[in-house]
């Protein structure tokens, strides 16, 4: 399923809304999501899962191609974890 | 750095102030959004959102396991596990965002 199948079917669900409508309320949904975790912010969806940010210490890295050494800084990186209700459905429990 | 945690409220109040609908219909559609995605997910399928990232599902192999505490062998059966890998926009703007 991509994006705009997910679009489609919502506006499928809701003949009165406008389809112009029904993308930017999905479009609206994961902004919101992305913009949380670039404040920091996490988002915790009951049942599907939450979204939060793990920070990355600074190491010593190593091109792989030359084998020199490079420093990489801290970084943070947005993570994922799926939720009770959710994992238990895709096995086969729950319902 | 904030560490608010938003809910389903945040994003229906998100989706009310962007298209005007009611408190009640922006709840419910965000509602549908989650329930779609699962729904697709369930049913093994990958769910792509361009710009924001990637859900799939994979099949992990039973295996031995231990509890870390007796070290007693326990069996883990095989099971199907989501992983979220985010597009490279969301790594950027999470990675800008949060820089100090």
């Amino acid at each position: 399923m991509i994006r705009s199948e997910l679009i489609q079917k919502i506006a499928e669900e809701n003949p009165h809304l406008f389809q112009r409508d029904v993308e930017r309320i999905v479009n609206t949904i994961f902004e919101e999501i992305t913009d949380a975790m670039a404040r920091g912010d996490r988002v915790e969806l009951r049942g599907f899962g939450a979204f939060s940010v793990k920070k990355r210490d600074a190491r010593v890295g190593r091109n792989p191609r030359t084998g020199e050494a490079v420093q990489v800084e801290e970084k943070h990186v947005p993570f994922f974890k799926t939720g009770k209700l959710l994992r238990d459905r895709l096995n086969g429990k729950a319902e | 750095m904030g560490e608010k945690t938003l809910t389903r409220m945040d994003l229906s109040e998100a989706v009310f102030r962007e298209v005007g609908l009611s408190r009640n219909e922006s709840s419910e559609l965000v509602e549908a959004v989650l329930a779609h995605m699962s729904d697709a997910l369930v049913r093994g399928e990958q769910v792509k959102i361009s710009s924001f990232g990637t859900f799939s599902v994979r099949e992990k192999a039973a295996r031995v396991g231990r509890n870390p505490k007796t070290g007693e062998e326990v069996p883990i059966n095989p099971r199907r596990v989501l992983t979220f890998r985010p597009s490279h926009l969301m790594k950027d703007r999470v990675a800008a965002g949060n820089k100090r």
